[in-house]
């Protein structure tokens, strides 16, 4: 009977990680849909920018507010993730603060410095909700931020204080035990309010308030995954196999350099034989649907935590017109979902009717791209909305010839007479003698 | 009319001479009348320096770069291909060019299809000519002068270019004032990804307006621009406010003719 909380603590524990792994599977398998890129090069480069962008918060500074109080909110989970591992040890062993007897007289400092990174945590969550829900900030209230998406990032920030205060209080209980062993910098203040509980009270009341914090945890752990909170994951890896090229350098098509090197070579003969591999199926030129795209940019939507930094940033976006590089990325996101749960449900995919450009993302979105890379650089974990939109421009011009006339137009300036403008080539040097 | 000649890379070749650097004049820089200014500017501090140069004249095609960014790969490759063998077949090895579009395609989309060259913006050319003394530029008339930089999205984050064009205003004398936005955070003037040659969306309004106005905010009596796109979309948004008779748009090219009177 003694052993029955060790026992229930190791299922929740087993249930909790099992669960989160499988859904982790999933998210794995649907990143995986999308084609083939190269990002294995320059390891140590990819290494650094991780540590920099992602480990060091660098590119979150860029705004000082928003920028301090993610990193009070940052280096509160790493550290009090350091607790979490003690209340584990104790939930499987049946201990009560594991950790005490080995740091001996450090315990307490240490345990005393979590408490007053809780509480930093709390104040920077509570500025963090105010600024969602009363300041209104622009970018948290853009058309691509109505229902789930609002609603997620409110759960967030409630989750984290429901921690925060389970973990305080615990705490703040024990230090009234009769038999207390520890006292604490922030919790001996909130020890008081307790101080009138019997002693049975205390107990039941500490344990409940430990169930809660680390119930609470593996809850939080099951909700990432279905959240914008899978950020504090994903970016790690996104940073690391982040595009590491000059951001102006647009990738070229191998395929389309194949062709053109056919075209162009006066000894080629336009009547050989098909290649060996000519039966393969033919793919399409840059992308219609979220499974056209790279894995790197399936990568990029799942990481994407919708802070919305590059919508406000974009010369589309701040004019009014309808493009947001953020609703780019949450579009794909829920794209690829929809499609690896169309190849789960019928084991394969079953044609749905539906494509990323078109149902998702609109035309009228799509050509609105100055290509400017504001959103790129705003970007705190290197998501490259912009990779996509090119991509899917590719689609619409090269295979559906569906670019704004104007474009077709210039287009067709550049085929006959190199330039932009229906001028002649052969003025092109007439500037010299005018 | 240049009161010079400027030499093309097949007289040269002809007469057996090959140039220390070719200048990629652009299409904008070749039929834009505003932007001719600025290729003229640019042709003037050449010969000025003595320095050995020539451009492609017509044998120049459009880096394909509006193509590429409109989505069509195909167009961009196939221009591409046509440079590539022009540029090589004179064995180009260092390009200067007034267009960040062009450089930023020659330098960076070029190299993977067979062009390798060494490329460079104006700013950072001139700004190198600088420090090797082979350019000598005195703040003369804009000495004090209020002026604003309004950094260029291709030559800025694409190429992370931002000190170049700096340091030559610098030289200068002027009295540099930035706007809020301005380096990693400048706001586009609205003309990149083939906007250019299109209408805007629907919006609220116009981007080079905007941006001409954040350049106008900070009292600026010279706009500077590194592109020629940049240069007519700031023009335009100046024109907007009638402010043209007040502000402004210049290149660093025709900033540093005109100062050393060229």
């Amino acid at each position: 009977m003694s052993y029955l909380p060790n026992i229930l603590f190791i299922a929740a524990l087993a249930t909790a990680v099992a669960v989160f792994a499988k859904k982790v599977g999933r998210i794995r398998k649907n990143i995986r849909l999308g084609k083939d890129t190269d990002r294995s090069d320059r390891p140590s480069d990819r290494l650094q920018n991780m540590l920099r962008v992602a480990f060091g918060q660098s590119k979150m500074q860029a705004r000082p507010i928003a920028g301090a109080l993610h990193f009070i909110v940052y280096v509160s989970f790493l550290i009090i993730n350091i607790e979490v591992l003690e209340i584990i040890m104790d939930g499987i062993f049946g201990t009560h603060r594991a950790f005490a007897p080995f740091l001996g007289k450090a315990y307490a400092p240490i345990i005393s410095a979590f408490e007053v990174l809780a509480v930093l945590t709390v104040i920077a969550v509570l500025i963090f909700w105010w600024r969602r829900n009363m300041r209104k900030l622009d970018r948290f209230h853009k058309p691509e931020m109505k229902g789930w998406a609002f609603t997620d990032a409110n759960n967030i920030l409630y989750i984290e204080l429901v921690l925060m205060f389970a973990f305080l209080n615990m705490n703040a209980l024990e230090a009234n035990f009769a038999d207390a062993h520890h006292s604490f910098l922030i919790s001996q203040y909130i020890a008081p309010l307790w101080s009138g509980a019997s002693e049975w009270g205390l107990h039941f009341g500490e344990r409940l308030f430990w169930w809660v914090h680390i119930l609470g945890i593996f809850a939080f752990l099951n909700y990432l995954p279905y959240s914008k909170h899978f950020h504090i994951i994903l970016a790690f890896p996104n940073t690391y196999y982040a595009n590491l090229e000059a951001k102006g350098r647009f990738e070229n098509n191998a395929a389309v350099t194949k062709e053109v090197a056919l075209m162009m070579d006066p000894s080629a003969d336009p009547f050989a034989a098909p290649a060996p591999d000519a039966d393969a199926p033919i793919e399409r030129f840059g992308a219609k649907d979220a499974n056209d795209l790279s894995w790197a940019n399936l990568l990029n939507a799942y990481t994407c935590t919708e802070c919305g930094r590059c919508t406000s940033e974009c010369p589309a976006n701040l004019t009014g017109k309808k493009l947001s590089p953020r609703k780019i990325m949450m579009d794909t996101r829920d794209r690829i979902e929809e499609i690896g749960a169309n190849i789960a449900a019928n084991g394969a995919f079953l044609d749905d009717g539906k494509s990323l450009l078109g149902d998702y993302i609109t035309n009228e979105e799509l050509w609105a791209c100055t290509s400017c890379n504001a959103c790129v650089q705003a970007c705190p974990v290197d998501i490259d909305p912009l990779n996509i939109i090119m991509k899917l421009r590719n689609f619409a011009t090269m295979e559906e010839s569906s670019a704004p006339g104007a474009l077709n137009a210039m287009m067709t300036n550049v085929e006959n007479n190199g330039a932009p403008w229906p001028f002649n080539q052969m003025d092109r040097a007439n500037w010299i003698n005018e | 009319m240049t009161t010079f000649q400027v030499p093309t890379l097949a007289q040269m070749t002809a007469e057996g001479k090959a140039p220390e650097v070719l200048f990629w004049v652009g299409c904008a820089g070749s039929f834009d009348d505003r932007a001719k200014k600025i290729t003229k500017a640019m042709a003037k501090i050449l010969h000025h320096t003595g320095i050995s140069y020539a451009v492609l004249g017509t044998e120049e095609g459009c880096t394909g770069d509006p193509a590429k960014r409109a989505g069509n790969e195909f167009l961009f490759q196939m221009q591409a291909m046509m440079n590539i063998q022009v540029l090589n077949g004179y064995e180009v090895k260092h390009i200067v060019t007034t267009c960040p579009h062009c450089f930023n395609t020659l330098k960076n989309e070029y190299p993977e299809l067979g062009g390798n060259y060494h490329v460079e913006h104006h700013s950072q050319f001139l700004n190198r000519l600088l420090k090797e003394g082979r350019l000598k530029i005195e703040g003369g008339s804009f000495k004090g002068k209020k002026i604003t930089f309004h950094d260029p999205c291709y030559l800025g984050r694409a190429n992370d270019e931002y000190e170049a064009p700096r340091a030559l205003l610098e030289k200068l004398d002027v009295s540099l004032k930035e706007m809020r936005r301005c380096k990693q955070n400048g706001l586009c003037c609205g003309a990149g990804g083939a906007q250019m040659f299109k209408e805007a969306e629907k919006g609220t309004a116009e981007i080079n307006h905007v941006r001409a106005d954040e350049a106008m905010e900070t009292g600026a009596e010279i706009v500077v621009a590194g592109c020629p796109f940049c240069n007519t979309m700031l023009t335009d948004g100046v024109k907007n406010r009638e402010k043209e008779d007040q502000v402004q748009v210049l290149d660093l090219a025709e900033m540093i003719a005109l100062a050393e009177d060229l």
